[in-house]
């Protein structure tokens, strides 16, 4: 190209030149910034205050309420765009901005939630399990706002059971509002399977092999177990723990870790699970736990155990509880209710704080949880709650959850930190695969490691 | 050349190129420097600042959602490299490598090969051949994983199924087996992990193989269009056979186009993580996790910001160990041409 120049007229040419090189500049220029802004946006060590500020002048501040969650799927959307329309009815004209994140457990709702934390932009109000996984992440760290004065100003301390009080405060403060209860220690089993086969549900662990052994001689898979997302054999495992311990004693694993070198019933629980693994289906690590729920119903396996949310994926199914499906106490749990819980809290420095606490109401009062929960599938964390708007299901639920004792569940954060919610995980995903029982052992050791905060 | 000419020319040219200097002589400095500028610092800052960010992190005992930048030295990269997962990483990082890279490059020449002896509808081949490098590693994971879900033995799916309806006997667990072959053998004290391959690793190796062998044969078959035939026919004139043509001529000749394709697949698979996280999430067990999860569970979801930090180092030394030494190479042949 330089070369051209040789023979023409240079002044013309060169001209052109620079106003090609003058092109060049501002295109170079203008694709570095936005580079640079692109950058500066996922860039997570460089806080970017800027979009807050820009909210910050008063009149406009209030105009809305950004509410942050991972509930997506039918069901649970439903619960909190009912919870939106209460909050629409006593704040009219204050836009709701629905902040959801898709995806498994939450898993990817919470990088982002962190991201912008620490990048001080703070939703008004986000999901996040009652428990540990509230108190050890974001209250230790100073982010959330105690809200005592609304516990004390709406009674809410008198309804709520004291067992999930506790799980909710630090250092005598209240820090988030507790909107439903979940059930994990649950068993779900095939109605025609079962009565083909002359059998009853299992009630303690003995019973449990015994059903098993049955069901196996009889061709289908005792148990239908998932593992794809990996908290499905975690959670048949907490379940086991609580036979094995008994309520108190297993809450006593979470604060005095070094019961896991110690108690020989650690064992017994891993033995057991052992054996039950033995009745489970091979293909596990490729089967989610619907996936798994899902063969229940087909009939192509006799039982899964798992949370209470398997009641709303069978009734989506169209499968009728009490005819196609049944349930019962997970084995051995007779009488304990492993619970877990979504609440949500008050950041610091919520942008919309005045509307971040009348949402916080609505999540709390009587109305609130009784639109949330029969769409959930869930019941609430009141213990007034208007028993006409349940069905079949959450009825029991709602008794057992009045009269059991509680206990709090590992894999749904309302336990242990999320450091130790991972590790505990790790552990049992690699035994679900190697079943050597020397290994998961060790490495549940190293996990209450992380216990001590 | 044409000395009489050229002489009377230059004088001519170098006074106009003089002119032009004497009339825009700031501006023709200045310009590649703004030009080049803002890449150079958006680099400075966005990748070797970061970098060196990512290692000060490395060293410190961040854990949680509060930054905590207090020195440790290299207590995190000893509780990872302990970890039974990050072993187990490491194992499976490098078979992935290895069979990814073979497999690529081998059925890619193949194809170009193939391609290369002017088959008809050649055009519609390259397309088809290409096409699954215009998809995204997550659309190929989650396709490859429901066709190795296996199923039961009472009711196989996906590639069992149609196994199944071939009447063929097997039944292979795919992607659920947790065995790593050979299995056994050798572990010393400080191993957590049994060596070998991990079996479950199979689907994910033929996975990404079927995403990227398109991409070498492109590059092949540019290299082999680029062979002048004269070689080829004076090699055949001296009698060579075509098996000798291609062994002493073409495939010589392959070899920088080679090392170009496996330094771009290289990184691939050494910072893999879309593919495997759709896959298989890295199970069973972590048969076929690779670091790239580990990292991303580290950070975000324990968030243990400084031990995820010393696993994005120990990737970054990784890839450099492929890179650096061809980056020297580069840059001895340029300068030494």
């Amino acid at each position: 190209m330089e070369r051209s120049t040789q023979f023409g007229s240079s002044q013309q040419l060169t001209r052109r030149q620079l106003i090609r090189r003058t092109l060049a500049i501002g295109v170079a220029l203008s694709s570095s910034a936005s580079l640079l802004a692109a950058c500066g946006g996922g860039a997570q060590p460089t806080p970017t205050p800027a979009p807050q500020a820009a909210q910050t002048p008063a009149a406009a501040a209030e105009d809305k309420l950004e509410i942050f969650s991972w509930w997506t799927n039918p069901g649970e959307a439903d619960g909190l765009a009912a919870l939106f329309e209460i909050f629409k009815q006593r704040r009219p004209g204050v836009e709701i901005i629905n902040a959801t994140v898709a995806g498994g457990a939450g898993t990817n709702a919470k990088a982002v939630l962190v991201t912008r934390m620490q990048g001080g932009n703070p939703p008004d109000s986000f999901q996040v399990h009652a428990g540990q996984e509230l108190i050890g992440t974001w209250v230790v760290a100073g982010k959330m706002e105690p809200i005592n004065d609304l516990f004390e100003q709406e009674g809410w301390s008198k309804v709520m059971p004291k067992t999930l009080l506790d799980q909710i405060s630090y250092k005598g403060e209240f820090f988030s509002v507790p909107v439903n209860i979940h059930r994990s220690n649950m068993l779900w089993y095939n109605k025609k399977v079962f009565a083909d086969n002359g059998l009853e549900p299992p009630k303690t662990l003995d019973d449990f092999f015994a059903v098993a052994e049955k069901l196996k001689a009889a061709g289908v898979t005792p148990l239908s177990v998932g593992g794809k997302d990996k908290f499905e054999v975690p959670h048949l495992f907490e379940d086991l723990l609580l036979a094995v311990f008994g309520p108190a004693d297993y809450t006593k694993l979470f604060s005095e870790p070094s019961l896991w070198e110690s108690d020989p019933r650690v064992d017994e629980a891993i033995e057991v699970l052992d054996r039950f693994l033995s009745f489970a289906n091979e293909d596990r690590s490729a089967l989610s736990w619907a996936d798994a729920a899902q063969r229940v119903i087909d009939g192509t396996a006799a039982m899964t155990i798992m949370g209470d949310w398997a009641y709303g994926y069978f009734i989506n199914k169209g499968a009728k509880a009490g005819e196609v499906f049944g349930w019962a106490p997970s084995p051995g749990t007779d009488g304990m209710f492993m619970w877990l819980s979504d609440s949500f809290g008050l950041p610091k420095g919520a942008p919309h704080r005045n509307n971040a606490i009348e949402w916080l109401k609505v999540c709390g009062s009587r109305e609130g949880q009784d639109a949330f929960n029969p769409k959930k599938g869930s019941i609430p964390a009141r213990t007034d709650p208007d028993r006409s708007v349940y069905d079949e299901y959450l009825l029991y639920s709602i008794d057992r959850f009045a009269q059991d004792a509680l206990a709090p569940s590992v894999v749904h954060g309302a336990a242990a930190n999320e450091a130790y919610m991972t590790e505990y995980g790790n552990a049992l995903n690699v035994f679900s695969a190697s079943r050597d029982k020397k290994q998961v052992k060790s490495m549940l050791i190293e996990a209450a490691r992380e216990l001590k905060t | 050349m044409a000395g009489k000419v050229a002489e009377q020319v230059r004088p001519r040219v170098a006074r106009r190129e003089a002119e032009a200097r004497v009339r825009f002589p700031r501006v023709d400095r200045f310009i590649p420097f703004v030009v080049l500028a803002p890449s150079v610092a958006a680099i400075l800052v966005f990748v070797y600042g970061f970098i060196l960010w990512s290692t000060v992190v490395s060293l410190s005992r961040w854990q949680g959602i509060v930054p905590d930048l207090t020195f440790v030295g290299f207590r995190n990269y000893a509780t990872i490299f302990t970890s039974y997962r990050f072993q187990s990483d490491l194992r499976n990082t490098i078979v992935f490598t290895i069979f990814f890279l073979i497999g690529s490059l081998v059925i890619g020449l193949l194809l170009a090969v193939l391609l290369d002896s002017r088959v008809r509808g050649e055009s519609f081949f390259r397309t088809v051949y290409l096409f699954p490098m215009a998809i995204s590693f997550v659309v190929t994971g989650t396709a490859w994983q429901w066709l190795f879900v296996p199923g039961t033995p009472q009711e196989p799916t996906g590639l069992n199924l149609l196994f199944r309806k071939l009447g063929l006997p097997v039944f292979i667990a795919w992607s659920t087996t947790s065995e790593v072959w050979p299995g056994g053998g050798w572990q010393p004290d400080w191993l957590r992990v049994p060596l070998g391959i991990p079996l479950a690793m199979l689907p994910v190796i033929i996975a990404a193989i079927w995403q990227m062998s398109g991409f070498t044969m492109a590059m092949y078959l540019a290299a082999l269009r680029g062979i002048p035939d004269e070689l080829r026919e004076a090699a055949r004139v001296d009698g060579a056979s075509e098996w000798q043509v291609f062994r002493y001529i073409t495939f010589p000749l392959l070899q920088p186009v080679t090392l170009a394709a496996v330094i771009v697949l290289g990184h691939i698979s050494l910072k893999i993580f879309d593919l495997i996280m759709t896959q298989t999430g890295g199970g069973p067990g972590f048969a076929t996790d690779v670091p790239g999860i580990f990292m991303y569970e580290t950070t975000f979801k324990s968030n243990k910001y400084a031990e995820g930090a010393a696993i994005a180092i120990v990737m970054l030394v990784m890839v450099s160990v492929l890179i650096v030494p061809y980056l020297i190479w580069r840059l001895r042949t340029e300068t030494e041409r």
